[in-house]
């Protein structure tokens, strides 16, 4: 069973991973499509690029868990062809979801990659008491994985992959669907790692962590259109960064005008303010113009990685929602949309929901955050009739969930982080089947099923699986299966968790247009640039409601001498933490909100 | 209102029967399997007993021995004959499981036969394959009995000393297993397919996030289960009906009761198994789960149904329990329309148990999913 | 083997331990089922045909007819009633109440003294179930016969005796059913549950545990350790090898104590047969889930190749011999076949060790088939 050891590959010994040439193929499609590079050691390195530009397989392959088609991979000197047994000591790999045993304990967890780690025992209390220091683990050794909170499995996560001091750790996607205070926790860790020699390998959808990597690379397509320096990048777009502040009328409509400009690159709301990138051959007075237009103030500001990223993959899609402009606006006369009172929630001794009451104004985008575990998921389930509450009311459209769900139900549209498509229907058939589920019939089913394949440009696609799509596709159709009957309130759990920026500009433009129609929204998410986006955000903690009110006045409420100017991360950080957050050891809730 | 809950009863059901039949390969393993064993074994399952293997030792010297041995040989349920010529080998042989049984002729066998009837044939039975080696031991008495008549004819002149019995086998008169087996099987397989496919649907659609979908839409708790109740009867009854077509196209079984009976009783026959899945399917958080549940259950349905046995062998008290079992209703509509011409009161007196299983089975699955969500 | 090896094997057996520990369906499937099945294998099913429900229809009222009557009342197999009207034993025939009857016509006498017709009886029996109405005539038969040797009035020994079974015959057949002289189909039956059981641990369960690792992403992060591809699956064979190995123990232990079924060979026997039975069944398992990652396929390959086998195809409730020779010859792959005959020899015969070798020796050979296409397809690395 002892593989003779590779010799080490003498030529590069500083480099513990060189890429050269590296191609994989799947079937006929290049997943991979010849990347050389090398990288030092004690760097962090971020891997960014949209969805299916092969960050995965790139990661496998560094992994030694798939070998290259052509080209080599070697880790620590030894190519993953020849030596995978040796490069399996010498690294630790936490792949998606984790790859923990859920029916096992934290601390049973720990001891199996021990064990497979090949961990002495004479140097395991020290390696265990050190891991459980560096990620506070400690209290909840014999807690089960499968009931710990998303931040605390990420955690648990990288203390397994980190058992033996690998030379190289490689995290694919670690902060997916985990709260920004967690994310906060999990960097703070894996800088210590880099500054301490290791070389660690990130593969990321949240920029501003790439931004603050020592190295990016930035794959498209298979292909790598940028290595070096995230700051590097980002100097290219100087002078292009501008702010748009102090805007009278509706910020929304402003973003979905600029957008439409060939001048303008990329843009996103930041609170009340809007943030655009000039195209590099354009000139700034296109710009000004816009602003001048409509009475608000522009200014320049610094670029950030996110507009550099973004301008190199080719920009933003224009600011139409072709969907939501053949929309009727909803009519209604009523001012709130979703109202709750006194909503509670037990799990046996357990509180998930303590006592939440608040409303949704009619055509109001309206944030539910929080950390893990806090209670957001279970009080969101509530609000759309998953979930029966132990006291208090729901009301949708002023339909009570309890006493009319019907009714209630047939006002909602529901769109889940897993884009919940049926994956042995075809696309056609996905549309069809959602538009009957609420009740459309004949022509006006006919009717509005085209219209979502013309809108949502779905045609080329329509006899295939939602399973072999990519996600881009896949949100496209499940929004479109969300608005098929019109509803008047959308809820949205998590609706872009692991989707990539480009993506997330796509799936928020059509956000907008919906609102312009007066559609109510209701969203949870992780991205605390997509807060910004909300006109009132609930910050959910310990179950109970703590914080409501528009994402600049919670800003605006952390900001002291040391930080001036807030962004929404960090307002939602610095309110967690002075509220007593540590870890969300308390809340968990049973029902799944720990995904 | 009715009208709208009709149109979202179509449309659950147009999706359901697309996620089982759009794919090639779900299409496949749903249909594909349960023909290709209703074919095996149609052909392998037989109480009869053929191609047995026999042991002889003849130490006689006279002719009736050498004619035993050659009716033995030439008998319909032997294969191959080893001659021995040690006590100790035929023991041997049946040990080892060679032989199933063996015939051992004494010396002086024809003499002391012929001369006052004193001489006798020791056969030995492998006791561990009970039920061939009890069937074989018949026909063996059949032989002897053919053979010592005929010389006991030849020896006195006699006929036949008393008149015999005629006997008739109604309904099936060659008593072909194959006769029994087939019917029997379309609603094994009928009702294992319907189960186990209803069993998986609901834990599926949980583990994939597409439940919660349904349960955000306007369609009722009790609109999914008909709406997932009426697609797997689809199936579950086409499946029934093709095999019941092969049973009387190809294994060319008479059919001689009521089309239109067996019509009406096989779809509520595989209600009652898909309201058994259902209810699984609600329980079970995971697909795992609804997998072994399914077949912690499938294994007593069978059993107890009179598919392996007939029911009346069971204790009186199991007898009574296995009243719940759909299969077991099923199996006589099935059994009496193939060769007993079963009369339309009888077929209605064995589905009226098997409305009321469906009945409560899918009830119980409405209120399971029902409960989740009030 | 150095240590390191052996410790990561040892750390991956602990943890599928500690998992079947904690899963309900694993435990339902290795411990709850076993005893239901033994149980319905004990009482539900039973190939020993008695208590056939049959009538005698009595036409004759003549003094050896009712003579007859008293002889098949008398009986200790069939569950005799009398009537007077065949359009009655008619409507039950068909309704399934009786399983047969006889008609002693109104001539009986007549018939049996100065053979006015070749048959004095007439024996019908329902043929819809084949193997109940074989036996029912053969049963309703031999009672006729040997009232009628036992000159016409004299109660006593019945069919499948040690006494001529007809007058007819003038060769005596001394008939000796070994290792199981009652024919209790109960002995034959119990040894082939204990097959199914073992199959479904050793084959269901391995399929759906590997398949749930793929499909929950923790197989990825185990191969990226120092494990190779074939330690992780010799850790997964363990853990269900003890577990099938405990299920044999304490299946042995209801069968002996609860069902009486003798123990005519040794324990050693016993363990070595399960032990080598356990190759094949696990290699199975392991086969189906390195081709199907997904459970649903897997638990419906499962069934496919080795349940209904195990349960049809094994010999213990439809012999082999009978079968078509294309059947017979996929039944020499079916692991459970040799296991049972394995075990039904360990219960009721004992020791035989020329027969339990040769069938350890096809089961290792099997097993090693599996194991071997197991291990070559799982490579350590995702490529396939």
């Amino acid at each position: 069973m002892n593989r003779p050891e590779p010799r080490q590959d003498p030529q590069e010994p500083d480099c513990p991973v060189r890429l050269t040439g590296v191609v994989k193929r799947f079937g006929n499609t290049l997943a991979v499509r010849g990347i050389n590079a090398a990288l030092t050691s004690g760097t962090l390195t971020a891997l960014a690029g949209p969805d299916g530009a092969g960050k995965t397989t790139l990661m496998r392959m560094m992994a030694a868990l798939l070998h290259p088609d052509e080209g080599s991979v070697h880790i620590t000197g030894l190519d993953v062809r020849t030596g995978s047994t040796a490069i399996h000591s010498r690294i630790g790999y936490m792949p998606q979801r984790f790859g923990l045993y859920e029916d096992l304990s934290v601390e049973q967890n720990i001891q199996l990659y021990a064990d497979l780690k090949g961990i002495e025992p004479a140097d395991r209390q020290a390696a265990f008491a050190r891991l459980y220091e560096f990620t506070q683990l400690k209290p909840f050794q014999r807690r089960l994985a499968g009931k710990l909170s998303g931040g605390m499995k990420q955690k648990l996560g990288l203390a397994c992959a980190l058992m033996g001091q690998p030379a190289v750790l490689l995290l694919d996607e670690p902060s997916v669907g985990v709260d920004p205070v967690s994310r906060q926790e999990l960097w703070a860790m894996v800088q210590a790692l880099a500054s301490d020699g290791m070389t660690i390998v990130w593969a990321t959808a949240y920029l501003d962590e790439a931004e603050r990597s020592d190295s990016v690379l930035l794959l498209d397509k298979g292909e790598l259109v940028y290595a070096g320096a995230p700051a590097a990048l980002t100097r290219r777009l100087q002078g292009r960064s501008y702010r748009l502040t102090h805007i009278a009328g509706d910020r929304r409509r402003l973003l979905s005008d600029a957008l439409n400009l060939p001048a303008v690159r990329d843009g996103v709301i930041q609170g009340s303010t809007v943030r655009l990138i000039r195209a590099e051959q354009a000139s700034a007075a296109t710009l000004n113009e816009l602003a001048a237009s409509r009475g608000c103030r522009f200014e320049l500001t610094s670029p950030r990685f996110e507009d550099a990223f973004i301008d190199l993959l080719g920009g933003t899609p224009d600011g139409h929602s072709a969907i939501a402009e053949r929309m009727d606006p909803v009519s209604t006369t009523r001012s709130s949309m979703v109202e709750c009172h006194h909503l509670t929630k037990h799990f046996g001794e357990f509180v998930a929901t303590d006592d939440v009451s608040f409303n949704v104004r009619t055509g109001e985008v309206f944030g539910l955050l929080g950390p893990n575990g806090a209670g957001k998921s279970t009080t969101f389930r509530m609000l759309c009739g998953l979930l029966p509450p132990s006291a208090g009311t729901a009301q949708v459209a002023g339909y009570d969930l309890a006493r009319a769900p019907g009714r209630a139900k047939a006002q909602l549209g529901y769109m889940a982080q897993k884009f919940s498509l049926y994956g042995l229907l075809s696309v056609r058939q996905n549309l069809e089947f959602f538009s009957g589920a609420y009740g459309l019939t004949g022509t006006l089913r006919r009717q509005r099923i085209d219209e979502m394949i013309d809108t949502f440009e779905l045609q080329p696609i329509l006899a295939r699986s939602p399973d072999e799509l990519p996600l881009g596709f896949k949100q496209r159709l499940a929004l479109a299966c969300s608005l098929m009957h019109r509803p008047s309130v959308l809820f949205l759990d998590e609706p872009t968790s692991g989707v990539d920026p480009i993506t997330r500009r796509e799936f928020w433009t059509h956000i907008s247009g919906l609102v312009a129609k007066n559609v109510t929204i209701m969203v949870t998410t992780h991205f605390m640039d997509e807060a910004e986006y909300c006109d009132r955000v609930g910050l959910v903690l310990k179950g109970r409601l703590v914080e409501l009110d528009t994402p600049d006045a919670l800003k605006a409420k952390v900001a002291c001498d040391d930080l001036p100017e807030p962004t929404m991360e960090d307002a939602f950080i610095r309110l967690v933490q002075t509220r007593d957050y540590n870890g969300d050891e308390q809340r968990r809730s049973p029902d799944g909100d720990s995904r | 209102m009715f009208a709208a809950s009709i149109h979202r009863l179509k449309t659950l059901i147009v999706k359901e029967l697309l996620s089982y039949l759009r794919d090639p390969r779900t299409r496949m393993i749903l249909l594909g399997p349960p023909l290709m064993q209703l074919l095996i074994f149609s052909f392998a399952l037989t109480l009869e007993v053929k191609n047995v293997d026999i042991a002889v030792l003849n130490n006689d010297s006279g002719t009736l021995g050498t004619e035993l041995v050659q009716a033995v040989s030439a008998a319909q349920f032997t294969d191959e004959i080893t001659i021995a010529y040690h006590a100790g080998t035929l023991e041997r042989l049946i040990d080892e499981g060679k032989v199933l049984l063996a015939v051992n002729i004494p010396a002086e066998f024809s003499r002391k036969t012929l001369r006052d009837g004193s001489g006798s044939v020791q056969i030995l039975l492998d006791g561990r394959r009970a039920n061939a080696a009890q069937l074989a031991s018949g026909y063996l008495n059949t032989i002897t009995r053919e053979v010592g008549a005929r010389s006991a004819a030849m020896s006195t002149g006699d006929a036949t000393p008393f008149p015999g019995i005629q006997l008739r086998h109604w309904y099936n008169p060659n008593l072909s297993y194959r006769w029994f087996i087939v019917p029997s099987l379309s609603g094994v397989l009928a009702l294992l397919i319907s189960l186990l496919v209803t069993a998986l649907s609901i834990a599926r659609e949980r583990e994939l996030g597409t439940f919660d979908q349904l349960l955000v839409s306007p369609i009722s708790p009790t609109e999914i289960i008909i709406g997932k109740s009426i697609p797997a009867l689809m199936i579950g009854a086409a499946l029934g009906t093709i095999m019941i077509l092969a049973g009387v196209l190809l294994f060319r079984i008479p059919f001689t009761g009521s089309v239109t009976m067996l019509a009406m009783a096989l779809p509520v026959f595989i209600l009652s198994g898909v309201g058994i899945g259902l209810s699984i399917s609600a329980v079970c958080q995971t697909q795992q789960q609804a997998i072994l549940g399914a077949f912690a259950l499938i294994v007593p349905i069978v059993l107890t149904s009179g598919f392996a046995t007939p029911v009346s062998n069971m204790p009186g008290w199991l007898q009574t329990v296995s009243l719940a079992n759909p299969l077991r209703h099923y199996l006589i509509i099935a059994q009496g329309s193939f060769l007993k011409a079963m009369p339309a009161t009888q077929v209605l007196a064995n589905t009226w148990p098997l409305l009321l299983i469906a009945a409560g089975t899918l009830s119980f699955a409405v209120w399971l999913v029902r409960r989740r969500l009030q | 083997m150095n240590h390191r090896v052996a410790r990561r094997l040892w750390a991956l057996v602990r943890k599928e331990c500690i998992q079947v520990m904690r899963d309900p369906s694993a435990l339902l499937i290795a411990f709850v089922l076993p005893l239901v099945l033994l149980f319905l294998f004990a009482f539900a099913v039973s190939l020993d045909v008695d208590e056939v429900a049959f009538a005698v229809v009595v036409e004759s009222e003549g003094p050896a007819a009712q003579d007859l009557v008293a002889a098949y009342q008398r009986n200790d197999w069939l569950d005799v009633r009398i009537a007077q009207d065949r359009r009655e034993v008619d409507e039950a025939m068909e309704s399934g109440d009786i399983r047969g009857y006889v008609v002693i016509p109104a001539d009986f006498e007549q018939r049996l003294r100065y053979h006015t017709s070749d048959s004095a009886l007439q024996i019908i029996t329902d043929g819809s179930q084949p193997s109940t109405a074989a036996a029912a005539a053969s049963y309703a038969s031999g009672i006729y016969q040997h009232w009628l040797s036992s000159g016409l009035a004299i109660p006593g020994e019945l069919y499948r005796t040690d006494t001529p079974a007809s007058t007819e015959s003038i060769i005596e057949i001394e008939q000796r059913f070994w290792f199981n002289p009652e024919l209790d189909s109960r002995q034959v039956l119990l040894p082939g549950a204990i097959a199914i059981i073992m199959t479904m641990i050793g084959t269901l369960l391995t399929a759906l545990v590997v398949a749930r690792e793929w499909e929950r992403g923790t197989m990825e992060a185990l191969m990226s350790t120092p494990a190779s591809g074939v330690e992780i699956l010799l850790a997964k064979i363990v853990p269900y090898y003890l577990l099938g190995l405990v299920a044999t123990l304490i299946c042995t232990g209801i069968c002996l104590t609860l069902f009486g079924l003798p123990l005519r060979g040794s324990w050693l026997a016993l363990l070595t047969l399960s032990a080598t039975f356990l190759l094949p069944a696990l290699g199975q398992g392991l086969l189906i889930s390195t081709l199907a990652k997904s459970q649903f396929i897997a638990s419906q390959i499962a069934l496919l190749t080795a349940f209904l086998p195990a349960f049809l195809l094994s010999g213990f409730l439809f012999e082999i011999a009978s079968m078509p020779a294309p059947i017979r010859a996929i039944t020499g792959i079916v692991s459970a076949r040799w296991y049972v005959e394995g075990l039904q020899t360990v219960f009721l015969a004992g020791d035989r060790w020329p027969l339990l070798l040769k069938d350890m020796g096809i089961l290792a050979l099997i097993g090693t088939v599996f194991i071997g296409l197991s291990i070559r397809h799982s490579s350590g690395t995702l490529d396939h």
